[in-house]
């Protein structure tokens, strides 16, 4: 056997590419399905706090200042073994999958807050004072005028941000979530062969290619002159 | 309508009506800064007023406390019969009737001229979108850019960008316009444009009050300046007056400075 056999047949064995790819089908589908969720509702979650924050009330900033600190700091990993091994412990069971998406959103949604509201504090005050001399209330402000102008200066770091904790979703596999790492990694103890891992690798880059290709044409798109 | 009709072109305050605007021992402090030392000053209907003074005299802040965007520290401000100062009154409703435009203009950059100028009117005065786009369209061809109405601010040169920030003001029907000297930051060969509308405003009988260092457009337009300095009012009367014969000492040096 050659070398050049044994690194195919290690890496790119086509019986075990045959018997796997259904099982890392359903993983890519898993992956697609928690990260739209956690974009969704991270970046949701994240606009909701930082426009709340707006409004300077200083119980309220003091509980989001607080929990953007703890999310940015703490490793996902850290969060996600906590919440999945620890709640059990005083009775809440939750599903790995909901664990993920949960931990996962509320890590966006830290950051996403921070840059959200990097875009409300750097539009300019002259816009604030504008509207509020033509009789828009602050929330109308905040909405028709400041939010639009503070979500395209937040794209670009959104995006990278948005990519880094997409993929983040491979550390479902920890906890059992079906998702295309824990497929790979199972098919890889199974079969004692590298290829499902392979596999799994080629997925996540064919899965993730595009976004980071949409993403940079997102962030072109959204890079509007400033009057 | 309450008018009264205009005597003409007269330079001082007979030309106008009775009083809308009256501001009365109005103060104001930044921290232990204060910035204006009590102000009284009455502004009649149609009269148009011009406010000069040297920069940091607190010119701008005395409009920006009539409308409330910077928060008196004592004294009133009635507008129109309404005390603006008052605890409860309905600043947004308020606002719809005090136009203000803004030395840098102030667009939103995210919108056309015609997003501009309808946002209020949709949001505020809550009109269905056709009506805000027509009465839109109409206030941007008083203001000579009925053909700029979906253009961005940053398609248009600082002078229509100015004129698009008046018409904001202009498309809620407002009963006085506050400019925050509206031409200091265009170039000199735009300037023109601006002011022709103001003229026209003028001319249409709207009550403004003006900070600027337009001389020539005050001489023509102003019926009453006042000088401002150290956060009182040191002189008032026509500009004729103020600019030809000053009384107080601290007033010809500043307008010596301006002549120049």
């Amino acid at each position: 056997m050659t070398n050049w056999q044994r690194f195919v047949d290690t890496f790119f064995k086509p019986e075990m590419m045959r018997q796997y790819w259904p099982s890392i089908a359903q993983g890519v589908l898993v992956t697609v399905e928690i990260a739209a969720a956690v974009v969704a509702t991270g970046l949701l979650l994240g606009l909701l706090l930082a426009s709340l924050r707006a409004y300077r009330w200083q119980a309220i900033n003091v509980v989001i200042v607080i929990f953007v600190d703890v999310f940015r700091a703490l490793p996902p990993l850290v969060a996600i073994l906590l919440i999945y091994f620890g709640l059990p412990g005083v009775g809440v069971n939750l599903p790995s999958f909901i664990v993920l998406w949960l931990v996962l959103s509320l890590v966006l949604a830290a950051f996403a807050e921070e840059i959200f509201w990097a875009g409300i504090t750097s539009t300019a005050k002259g816009q604030w004072e504008a509207a509020r001399s033509t009789g828009l209330s602050f929330s109308e402000t905040l909405a028709f005028v400041v939010l639009p102008q503070a979500i395209r200066l937040g794209v670009p770091p959104l995006t990278n941000r948005t990519i880094a904790i997409t993929k983040n979703t491979a550390l479902g596999t920890v906890i059992g979530v079906g998702e295309i790492l824990n497929q790979a990694t199972a098919a890889q103890s199974f079969s004692g062969n590298a290829t499902p891992l392979m596999m799994g690798a080629i997925a996540y880059v064919l899965l993730f290619v595009p976004v980071v290709v949409v993403g940079r044409w997102i962030e072109t798109r959204f890079a509007w002159r400033r009057a | 309508m309450r008018l009264i009709p205009s005597a003409g072109g007269g330079c001082n305050s007979d030309a106008a009506g009775m009083a809308i605007l009256v501001v009365s021992g109005l103060r104001k402090s930044f921290g232990s800064t204060e910035v204006l030392k009590g102000i009284d000053l009455s502004i009649a209907e149609r009269e148009l007023v011009f406010i000069i003074g040297p920069s940091g005299s607190g010119k701008s802040t005395l409009l920006r406390c009539l409308n409330r965007l910077e928060e008196p520290s004592r004294g009133s401000v009635t507008f129109d019969g309404v005390e603006v100062t008052a605890r409860g009154t309905d600043l947004n409703a308020l606002r719809r009737s005090m136009g203000m435009v803004f030395q840098s203009f102030n667009l939103y950059p995210h919108m056309t001229a015609l997003g501009n100028v309808t946002l209020a009117l949709r949001r505020v005065l809550k009109k269905p979108r056709s009506e805000a786009e027509a009465l839109g369209r109409r206030a941007l061809a008083g203001v000579g850019l009925a053909d700029k109405a979906l253009s961005y601010p940053s398609e248009l040169s600082g002078g229509q960008q100015q004129r698009v920030a008046i018409a904001r003001a202009l498309a809620l029907d407002p009963k006085i316009v506050l400019f925050d000297e509206p031409t200091s930051a265009l170039d000199p060969e735009l300037v023109g444009s601006v002011l022709a509308v103001m003229r026209e405003l003028k001319r249409r009988g709207m009550t403004m009050l003006v900070v600027s260092h337009e001389l020539r457009f005050a001489r023509e337009a102003a019926d009453r300046v006042v000088f401002i300095d150290d956060g009182r009012i040191v002189e008032e009367g026509s500009a004729e007056a103020i600019f030809t014969a000053p009384r107080e000492s601290r007033t010809k040096a500043f307008v010596a400075q301006l002549m120049r």
